[in-house]
């Protein structure tokens, strides 16, 4: 009994060692993908940039982020001018293409989370805005993004939960995260059930803290 | 060395070719995800029906399953039950004074673990609908001396299919890529198939871009088919 006792303890040690890294992941990610985002619906609001970001999204939300990882990590960087070029530091690091394929599949997400909510903001404020001769900046500033912002919080906040259980898929391109640090554990031990259980709560704990946290800001904004 | 081989002859059905190899595990994805939904949609009516029943443990444990099966990620699910359930199958059996049977089939553990995900989801899409339905009109089905099936098929369903589908669809599409997850168990659906390509012919950009293509062309095709029985639905809940 003390046995198994002493292994979970040392079991849940390596596993909090190994959350900053699932940390680091999913923070960055979330910002690069939220920025991103940004940037392809402004993209949309053009002529040019509407089929590039429709492309963009289509591409992101209709393939799997599995194999968006290994295109990245193990695709793009096979080829020549990755392979032979200034960007190889880059792509050498498992964590960088876990990184960029986050970030690049959530923002497609994102951006259609974003966009809903444009698309709710009522075009008869946007219309007063413009009568009461504010410039298009001020319009943006004091009408729509606090309307948007309000209107994409809930869904923004699914896609932020989606997104820290997704960088468990970085342990696949052999980055050592909480999922990464269970599999090396059940490798050595072949306790399979305990080591994953523990895993699993660590994934619970971050995305009920995330989902508490959100619905407070909700609370807060609805005032 | 495939090296230098065209992609032609690389893409195509001949004895070189991997044709073959990723339309049929294009086919198993699709069997992956098939099977996921169908024990998605048993296992979620069902977490609805406790989530609504007057027992409140009953009520509780449905509850629960749905915050933690949504809150872990899909690929400890799959690991857990691919590398889990021979062991568990093996304690089942001790219990009955058997011998281990072994690991189940891959194609069976893959769909029990992205359906036992998206019966979560699916729960959350049941209840949201039923709520469609005013209480009244259910007693006023029972008043009418309806049953429990022709209340089901009469009023619920024309009123909530549409509320429901669409949901259901963006569900369908999470099971189609979160089947890709399987391919750790080593069943050969398109994923595995083109990560085994990738490997033996060393041109992993190729056969990862014809992999991403493949999954489009499926999920936009779904897309267009779940289009068009919403618009059926909208039809029969017409009138309004």
């Amino acid at each position: 009994m003390s046995e198994e006792l002493a292994f979970l303890a040392a079991t849940a040690l390596a596993i909090v060692r190994a959350l900053p890294i699932t940390l680091v992941l999913s923070l960055s990610s979330a910002i690069g993908a939220s920025m991103l985002a940004a940037v392809l619906v402004a993209a949309q609001q053009t002529r040019i940039g509407r089929p590039l970001a429709h492309v963009w999204i289509f591409v992101f939300r209709g393939t799997p982020l599995l194999l968006q990882m290994f295109m990245v990590y193990y695709g793009v960087a096979a080829l020549g001018p990755i392979r032979h070029g200034v960007l190889w530091p880059l792509f050498r690091d498992p964590l960088f293409c876990a990184w960029l394929a986050l970030t690049c599949c959530c923002s497609a997400y994102i951006a259609e989370v974003l966009r809903a909510a444009l698309a709710a903001v009522p075009t008869g404020q946007i219309e007063a805005a413009k009568a009461c001769g504010m410039g298009r900046g001020t319009r943006v500033r004091r009408v729509i993004m606090p309307q948007m912002l309000r209107l994409a919080l809930p869904a923004y906040g699914n896609e932020l939960v989606m997104l820290i259980k997704s960088t468990s898929l970085a342990s696949t391109i052999t980055v050592v995260d909480v999922t990464g640090v269970a599999q090396l554990v059940i490798a050595h031990s072949y306790r399979t059930i305990e080591v994953f259980c523990l895993a699993a709560a660590v994934y619970l704990a971050l995305t009920a803290g995330l989902t508490a946290l959100l619905r407070r800001i909700e609370r807060g904004l609805a005032q | 060395m495939s090296d230098d081989l065209p992609i032609a002859t690389l893409l195509g059905f001949g004895p070189d070719g991997w044709g073959w190899a990723l339309v049929s595990g294009a086919g198993l994805t699709l069997a992956v995800a098939l099977g996921a939904m169908a024990i998605g949609t048993l296992l979620g009516a069902l977490l609805t029906a406790a989530q609504a029943s007057r027992a409140v443990w009953l009520a509780r444990a449905a509850a629960a399953y749905g915050v933690i099966l949504r809150g872990v990620p899909e690929l400890l699910v799959v690991l857990l039950l691919y590398f889990g359930a021979p062991g568990m199958l093996a304690a089942g059996a001790a219990l009955f004074g058997l011998p281990p049977p072994g690991s189940p089939p891959a194609l069976l553990t893959g769909c029990l673990a992205i359906g036992l995900v998206s019966a979560a989801y699916q729960a959350e899409v049941f209840r949201g609908g039923m709520l469609a339905v005013p209480r009244g009109q259910i007693e006023a089905a029972m008043a009418a001396g309806m049953g429990p099936f022709a209340r089901f098929r009469r009023v619920i369903a024309p009123q909530v299919l549409h509320h429901v589908l669409p949901p259901l669809g963006n569900i369908w599409q999470f099971n189609l890529k979160d089947s890709a997850l399987v391919s750790i168990a080593g069943l050969a659906e398109l994923m595995r198939v083109s990560l085994v390509a990738a490997g033996s012919t060393r041109r992993p950009f190729l056969f990862f871009a014809t992999a991403m293509v493949l999954y489009l062309v499926m999920t936009s095709a779904s897309t267009a088919l779940f289009r068009l029985a919403e618009r059926r639905g909208q039809r029969w809940a017409g009138g309004r």
